[in-house]
């Protein structure tokens, strides 16, 4: 490390009941690469938040170039050349892309003058992007983009990344990294949060792990094994989930020729999906986010309604049956959005078992509802799912989130579905509950129930899926079997890089 | 300085405390309001929470609290029902018009006979007509999209127009010498809503709002579909998640509320009011908005938002006579009610915390 370019001495930050940073010190050399290595709730988020002026620390210091840096708001973090990519994206679908730019700038130059420097940074960075084309029409890869235009047109001197490459295909995730290292190259510095080891091996010069808010260690990533972080990072040994071998059994369900357009106006129509899943058999359904996983999702659940034969259930035609005459027949799904979708956030857990559990738990007498049974109902879940919760006559928003999905995910598997559909299973859990998750899919399977699992994780897809399909602009690839699979191959079933280097064949 | 902070779990403890702390500040500030205006205040609030209770002639006020209260508990529990699942019918006026015609049209058209089926058939026709005009905004919403606030408000002023050229024409009593206005329905044994217990103000209106009380709470707590309704209410998504399909919950809500109000205009017509004349209706469906948030959308702290607005509307009367404050002074302490009701609401779901001023 020639030059310091921020360090941070001592930072502490407390909220109620838990301490989110503890005595954190480390130090960003200019032109470094530094890895930010954690579990959700490890405390990744905080800190940057500080170092972003969004947060005030309660105590400790921070220095930039050898000054002391205390940012009150972020304007003040960006005046200092400090940027920021989030993860979730603050984008207005309904306006182009210079428009987005312009909308987050103090004194925005006129449109043709910024379109101008849009064109020359993204063509610079090899980032290309047109400034007129509407937001709704991009691809994740290309929003991300925006964001990253948005950073270097202010000529940052750090910028932080949250968990980038979340959205990317493999082969975005090439052309990112080059950004990445022609920026290292100019002397900025990058912060880089992921809590996916091998890029982390492959990009950063140093990694600072963080858990429960403390830094559990310092190391050179491409010196250090994959498994080494993963186990400072957890603090423990990981346990792999189990695959016990499994008899398949006949056709469970079966979706052909399935279209549907998508409810909203940025969604993604399903074109022409074919898919069969056997009892027994899990089936991984990759693809960048907002390629129709919802739709694909909201098709099965029974929330978007299609032609009767398009979708089939052990034979049954139920493309037209509403939500809770496939619970009735064993087809479950569990929505990837926790809040407001699969679990009503102002309700207690009993009243949340209650939202899918009515039909099969038999909750439910003459529309007269079982209060008793679907408490106990909800006590089960919170039994065999090990959510921490005082009661379930807490309210679902009261979970932290890997809790919350530990419950949705518990209340769908203890009713013994048939098949069982899930959409981004283990998104936001920490690694412990994570493999829980997992191995309750596992386990499923293995008693003959028919799973798929949508997920933008593909090493958790290759983890438990035994055929992997890949959704991308609505369409699903034909499904191939995961042993034997590779990378490339997987990245060119989700559509490769949009628009990018790999034509669309 | 002052910031609020969400609380993890809504406060059970502020729920049932903020109508009380609400009526508080409304007697203080009202008080205020009317030391200001050269009255003693102590003895204004007196007037109007005790007098109409414990008073001189509460023999004679507290028959008028069920007369007002009821047809304001009435209309409410319906409003309730759909402002939980965020279906916003704000014309319960004039479902509570239409509701007053059907009914008193299907008794006049009896007169002068006498029988015992004649009120129960006014019953079903006052809820039909409220039921059907509350469908015209429940059809246009779940058939083309459109707001059921603007529908339902505007029928309203239809509904209004309709009345004064009922009283006018069609309903007109022929043997009221060219005055506009039905016939009497209290003069009309088989038609009238007596009270059925003499004097005390207890008519049918109040059995029936006592009944929706009861039916409201055993829906929303008990029954399958009041937890669809709170569902959709809370998360519309995750109503159509669990299965509730919502046009048919719009038609449902809709069609209560409106069945309900409908039914309130038909008892206050046959009853209190006794005809049909063009200033029949004074407002109750609107007043009604305000004793369902008043009550929190509850079914027993309507009852109890009814009560507490009817004593404000007879104990705001008696300070007019007797204190001589102006009606306005009445209406804007009505309205701080509200108004610290809805401010102090805020506390069931966050808490104030103080903290010291960070430097920007």
């Amino acid at each position: 490390m020639s030059q310091v370019l921020l360090s941070l001495n001592g930072l502490t930050k407390a909220y109620p009941g838990v301490v989110a940073n503890d005595d954190i010190s480390f130090k960003i050399g200019v032109g470094e690469v530094h890895a930010l290595l954690g579990e959700n709730g490890a405390g990744k988020s905080t800190l940057v938040k500080m170092i972003y002026g969004l947060v005030k620390p309660d105590s400790g210091t921070m220095e930039l170039r050898g000054q002391s840096y205390a940012p009150g708001e972020p304007r003040a973090a960006r005046a200092d050349g400090i940027a920021m990519v989030f993860q979730h994206f603050s984008l207005f679908d309904a306006l182009n892309v210079a428009e987005n730019i312009a909308l987050g700038m103090e004194n925005p130059p006129p449109m043709r003058d910024l379109a101008a420097r849009i064109r020359e940074v993204s063509e610079t960075y090899g980032l290309p992007l047109d400034p007129f084309r509407t937001v709704g029409d991009l691809s994740a890869g290309e929003r991300q983009r925006v964001e990253i235009i948005r950073c270097l047109l202010q000529d940052p001197k750090l910028l932080i990344m949250d968990e980038p490459t979340s959205v990317l295909t493999p082969q975005e995730v090439q052309i990112l990294f080059k950004t990445l290292e022609k920026l290292r190259g100019e002397g900025t510095s990058i912060l880089y949060i992921s809590h996916k080891l091998e890029e982390i091996r492959t990009l950063c010069d140093t990694a600072t792990i963080l858990r429960l808010g403390k830094v559990v260690g310092t190391c050179t990533p491409r010196e250090t094994t994959a498994r080494d972080m993963a186990e400072l990072m957890v603090g423990s040994a990981l346990k792999t989930p189990e695959r016990a071998g499994r008899a398949l059994g006949e056709v469970a369900l079966d979706i052909s020729g399935l279209s549907a357009p998508s409810p909203s106006a940025f969604g993604t129509a399903l074109k022409n999906v074919h898919l069969t899943v056997q009892q027994g058999e899990i089936v991984g359904i990759g693809g960048v986010a907002g390629n129709g996983q919802e739709e694909l999702l909201g098709v099965l659940s029974g929330e978007i309604l299609t032609e009767a034969g398009a979708v089939k259930l052990l034979g049954e035609p139920i493309g037209r049956m509403g939500p809770a005459a496939r619970r009735a027949l064993g087809l479950l799904t569990a929505p990837e959005e926790r809040l407001g979708h699969a679990a009503a956030p102002d309700m207690s857990l009993t009243e949340n078992a209650l939202l899918t559990g009515a039909v099969r738990e038999n909750l439910v007498s003459n529309g007269f509802l079982k209060w008793g049974a679907a408490r106990e109902f909800a006590e089960r879940i919170i039994e065999a799912f090990d959510v921490r919760t005082p009661g379930p006559e807490n309210a679902a928003r009261s979970l932290s989130g890997g809790n919350l999905q530990k419950f949705v995910i518990g209340r769908e598997v203890l009713q013994g579905p048939k098949v069982l559909v899930v959409n981004q299973p283990t998104w936001g859990v920490d690694a412990a509950a994570a493999a829980a998750i997992r191995q309750a899919l596992l386990d499923l399977a293995a008693e003959g129930t028919a799973v798929v699992c949508i997920s933008q994780d593909l090493d958790e897809l290759m983890e438990i899926a035994d055929r992997f399909a890949a959704l991308n602009e609505g369409r699903l690839s034909t499904p191939r079997s995961t042993t034997g699979l590779t990378v490339e191959e997987i990245g060119l079933m989700m559509g490769g890089a949009h628009g990018m280097e790999v034509a669309h064949v | 300085m002052i910031r609020l902070e969400k609380r993890p779990q809504p406060s059970r403890g502020w729920s049932i405390a903020t109508p009380l702390v609400a009526v508080l500040a409304t007697m203080l500030f009202g008080g205020l309001l009317f030391g200001v205006l050269g009255t003693n205040p102590l003895q204004a609030i007196e007037t109007i929470f005790w007098e109409p209770l414990f008073g001189e002639f509460a023999f004679y006020y507290r028959p008028q609290l069920l007369v007002k209260g009821a047809p304001l508990v009435l209309i409410a529990i319906g409003l309730s029902l759909g402002f939980r699942a965020g279906i916003w019918n704000i014309g319960a006026e004039g479902q509570y018009i239409i509701g007053a015609l059907t009914g008193a049209a299907v008794g006049l058209a009896f007169y002068p006979l006498e029988a015992w089926y004649i009120f129960p058939l006014m019953v079903i026709a006052g809820a039909l007509g409220g039921w059907l005009w509350a469908m015209i905004p429940a059809f246009l919403k779940v058939r083309f999209g459109t707001n059921e606030i603007l529908v339902s408000l505007m029928l309203v002023y239809v509904a209004e127009q309709f009345l004064a050229s009922m009283s006018l024409g069609l309903l007109k009593n022929p043997e009221g010498f060219g005055f506009p206005g039905s016939r009497n329905l209290q003069q009309y044994d088989s038609a009238h809503n007596a009270d059925l217990i003499a004097n005390t103000g207890m008519h049918w209106g109040v059995v029936a709002a006592l009944i929706a009380v009861i039916f409201a709470y055993v829906l929303l707590n008990r029954h399958m579909l009041g937890f669809h309704i709170r569902l959709t209410g809370e998360a519309p998504r995750a109503a159509r998640f669990a299965g509730v399909r919502p046009s048919r919950l719009i038609l449902l809500c809709l069609g209560m509320s409106g069945a309900l109000a409908g039914l309130a205009g038909m008892f206050e017509v046959s009853g209190p009011a006794g005809q049909v004349s063009i200033d029949f209706n004074v407002g109750y469906g609107f007043t009604a908005i305000i004793v369902a948030f008043l009550g929190r959308l509850h079914p027993v702290g309507i009852l109890l938002a009814g009560g507490l607005m009817a004593l404000t509307y007879i104990g705001g009367e008696i300070a007019q006579g007797q204190l001589g404050l102006p009606a306005a002074a009445i209406q804007v302490f009505q309205g701080m009610l509200l108004f610290f009701l809805l401010a102090l609401d805020l506390l069931t779901n966050y808490r104030i915390a103080l903290q010291k001023p960070e430097v920007a």
